[in-house]
């Protein structure tokens, strides 16, 4: 049985069962419901939650299991002899379960019979070609003891989903009993529906912070493994970075130093841009825009900042990058050697954060309470005397973690150096040369043909572990800074 | 009326200050000052009472044409400052605001040192020949505002660490430091304690030696205590004005009878 037709039951339980609840407590009040504890629907919904919750728990919780489960007793069966040279206990494991897998898929396409499949043995036919018929690559000839495994697999599992199937259902009807059981007119429904929400909300919310301590587990054992490979000094003090591929043999250098640099000059360039633009434009609209203008751009600007990166990475490509090259090529200055260079991303980049700076410099700008402005207006000060004054050094601190938010925003920024600064990792001072930044190296290192265990693609994660940690930093001192100014006015 | 004092003070008459004829004023569409006519004299403590919603503010934000930063508001009629149209055209409002000091009914000092709040106003208008001299005007300013003894030891400390009594007296500081002509206060205590409504009340006295205060206030008893003459408004219209102690014991308009007395609220 599917999975999906298992959920479909575990939900006609539960509607059916959201129907007899309520019905039974409203036939247990002698069909008056203001003799009910609580409203008629919450007892249906009781009844469907007990018949829901339990059974997916342990839905989700048997499927987690099973294939340790599986796994372990196949590997168990397996002999130390299969391990051949140059090879792992891992590799076997996984050919393995692409053979039962295959045989699956051979079943299900119609190619073997269920029998045929159950019955198959290694040394009668050349498996291997079978599968490949399916469309299931497997690496080498498929060894009698792979195939027994195989076969013990497909049964351990088929055993499993059966058992899994039967469990699951009786705790669907299960659940769906005991509470139909307990809906009697003086039974706190609503009470227990509210606990039944409480529940929910929390469980989203672990699985939201569960997944990011996931991700960044994974990121840092990944990290640990490369730094196994790779000496830690060499990467964060090595100045140059010139990654060799696979194939064409080598070592690697792999220092972080260049894409740093590239990742800061860049960002510094956009910041120059973003910050005096972003700024100016939301004390424009705060403090000198009347309701109808402010009514227009304000939402203008803000559409700006849903523009995707790629967009603007074609704009950096297509636009600015040759404006650029003529205002600054070898026609003129000869200093820009191609469209693409520092200047480009950052410039672009720059335009991207204009919004974000302004928006969100609006709000804190507005957050600056009237008093004070009348204050100072009550002294004989002009507008842009009580702005300079006044305004924004009551909402400076505000405005630096704005500004830090937009900082971390152009590190984290991928699209737009790919496309408009180049790929070249370098470290220099002319903001007229092509660099990198740490992004574009992590989608260059993953997106080559690499074997996922060499360095030159374990760097990537702590590559990603670098940028995590520095964005963190920038982030929560932002953030910190921000708090501090809220208290300030409240 | 026992409860109320009157400090006896010699109430000599004094020069017109501030002349006000069929002043008018409208936010939109709502007319919230109507034909208004009062005369307030030099060197005076003059109270606006009345009920919430009556004008109070709103007039006496004409007097310093603080209802020109409101996008909405429209002032009409004929405001006099010794005898010079304040809303003429010639008049710039940024100058005249430094002419006519204003304090807030919320203390807002400016995030900024004790020093720098009160130096506020003279730096923009450039009153000071040179440091010495900013450091004169800031001292003087302090005295008056009665908490020179309080803060001369930490001049540098954020104005936002005093306590809310110190703040207002700062910000009375900091209008004094441009030296007006004219005080406006726009109910000054009425975010205070008692003991510091005290002494700001006592300030307000000394005040006037200088200047032409004008004090909104919602406390009558504060109106009777501080003002030798008080204007009582009632949705937007000047109902009466006259000597302080007339005002509160033989009322002539039965509007303001029954406010003081505590009908209407
Ligand atoms: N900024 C403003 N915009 C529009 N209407 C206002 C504004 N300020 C005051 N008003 C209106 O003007 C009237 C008088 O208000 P106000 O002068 O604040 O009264 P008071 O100070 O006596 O309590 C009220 O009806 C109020 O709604
Ligand atoms: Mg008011």
């Amino acid at each position: 049985m599917p999975l999906t037709w298992l959920v479909l039951i575990i939900f006609t339980i539960a509607a059916a069962g959201f129907v007899m609840g309520r019905k039974r407590a409203l036939q247990n009040a002698g069909g008056d419901r203001r003799e009910l504890h609580s409203l008629p629907v919450y007892y249906g919904s009781n009844v469907a939650m007990w018949a829901i919750v339990p059974a997916v728990a342990v839905l989700i919780v048997w499927m987690l299991v099973q294939p340790f489960f599986v796994n372990s007793r196949v590997l168990a069966t397996l002999p130390d002899t299969i391990v051949s040279e140059g090879s792992s206990i891992g590799l076997v494991m996984s050919d393995v379960r692409r053979v039962a897998e295959g045989l699956d898929i051979a079943v299900v396409q119609g190619v073997m019979s269920r029998d045929e499949a159950a019955s198959i043995s290694a040394e009668i036919s050349d498996i291997r070609e079978s599968l490949g018929e399916v469309g299931v690559a497997v690496g080498s000839k498929v060894s009698t003891e792979v195939m027994k495994g195989a076969q013990l697999y497909r049964t351990l599992n088929a055993v499993g989903s059966m058992m899994m199937n039967v469990v699951v259902l009786l705790f669907a009807f299960g659940g769906a009993g005991y509470a139909y059981s307990k809906s009697t007119a003086d039974f706190r429904a609503r009470n227990m529906v509210e606990r039944g929400v409480l529940a929910m909300l929390i469980a989203a919310a672990s699985i939201a912070i569960l997944t990011t301590i996931g991700i960044l587990f994974a990121l840092l054992f990944n990290t640990i493994e490369f730094f196994k490979l790779y000496p830690a000094a060499d990467f964060f003090f090595g100045t140059r970075w010139a990654p060799s591929f696979s194939g064409r043999g080598g070592a690697s250098d792999l220092g972080v130093l260049p894409l740093l640099w590239g990742t800061f000059y860049i960002s510094f360039i956009a910041l120059l841009v973003a910050v005096p633009i972003g700024l100016f434009s939301a004390i424009y609209l705060s403090e000198y825009a009347g309701p109808k203008v402010r009514g227009i751009v304000k939402p203008l600007i803000e559409i700006l900042a849903g523009i995707p990166t790629i967009v603007y990475g074609l704009f950096a490509l297509l636009t600015v990058g040759p404006l650029l090259m003529r205002m600054f090529g070898k026609d003129t200055f000869g200093w820009m050697q191609g469209g693409t260079a520092v200047i480009t991303a950052g410039l672009v980049m720059g335009i991207m954060l204009i919004p974000f700076v302004s928006s969100l410099s609006d709000d804190i700008i507005n957050a600056v309470p009237q008093a004070l402005r009348d204050g100072s207006y009550g002294l004989g000060a002009t507008k842009s005397e009580t702005i300079r004054q006044v305004i924004l050094p009551a909402a400076l601190p505000g405005i630096v973690g704005a500004i830090l938010l937009a900082a971390s925003r152009a590190i984290g920024e991928t699209m737009i150096v790919v496309l408009g600064a180049g790929a070249a990792a370098r470290l220099s001072m002319n903001p007229f040369d092509a660099m990198t930044t740490i992004t574009a190296k992590i989608v260059s290192q993953l997106t080559g043909d690499a074997d996922f265990v060499s360095p030159e693609a374990l760097v990537a994660f702590a590559l990603g572990m670098t940028l995590f940690v520095l964005t963190l930093g920038l982030n929560v001192f932002a953030l910190f800074i921000v708090r501090k100014y809220r208290e300030q006015y409240d | 009326m026992n409860d109320m004092t009157f400090v006896e003070r010699d109430v000599d008459t004094n020069e017109v200050k501030i002349a006000a004829k069929d002043v008018q004023v409208f936010y939109g569409d709502n007319h919230a000052i109507k034909d208004v006519s009062v005369e307030i004299e030099d060197k005076t403590v003059t109270a606006f009472i009345g009920p919430s919603g009556c004008g109070k503010s709103t007039f006496l934000r004409c007097i310093n044409r603080m209802n020109d930063t409101i996008d909405v508001c429209r002032v009409t009629g004929d405001l006099r400052i010794d005898n010079e149209d304040i809303y003429d055209t010639k008049v710039d409002p940024v100058q005249l605001r430094a002419k006519v000091g204003m304090v807030f009914q919320k203390p807002n000092p400016f995030p900024k040192s004790i020093y720098d709040n009160v130096a506020y106003g003279p730096r923009i208008h450039g009153l000071s020949k040179n440091k010495t001299d900013l450091d004169d005007i800031v001292e003087r300013s302090l005295r008056r505002a009665a908490i020179w003894d309080e803060v001369k030891d930490r001049l540098h400390a954020p104005g936002m660490g005093l306590s809310g009594g110190q703040q207002q007296r700062l910000c009375i500081a900091r209008a004094v430091a441009t030296e007006p002509e004219v005080l406006l206060m726009d109910e000054p205590c009425s975010a205070l304690d008692p003991i510091a409504t005290a002494q700001v009340e006592e300030l307000i006295d000394e005040l006037r030696k200088r200047y032409s205060v004008v004090i909104v206030t919602h406390s009558m008893q504060q109106a009777a205590r501080v003002s030798q003459r008080t204007a009582f408004f009632h949705l937007g219209s000047l109902v009466e004005y006259g000597a302080t102690s007339n005002i509160f014991t033989n009322p002539v308009d039965p509007r303001t009878e029954s406010y003081i007395t505590g009908r209407i609220g």
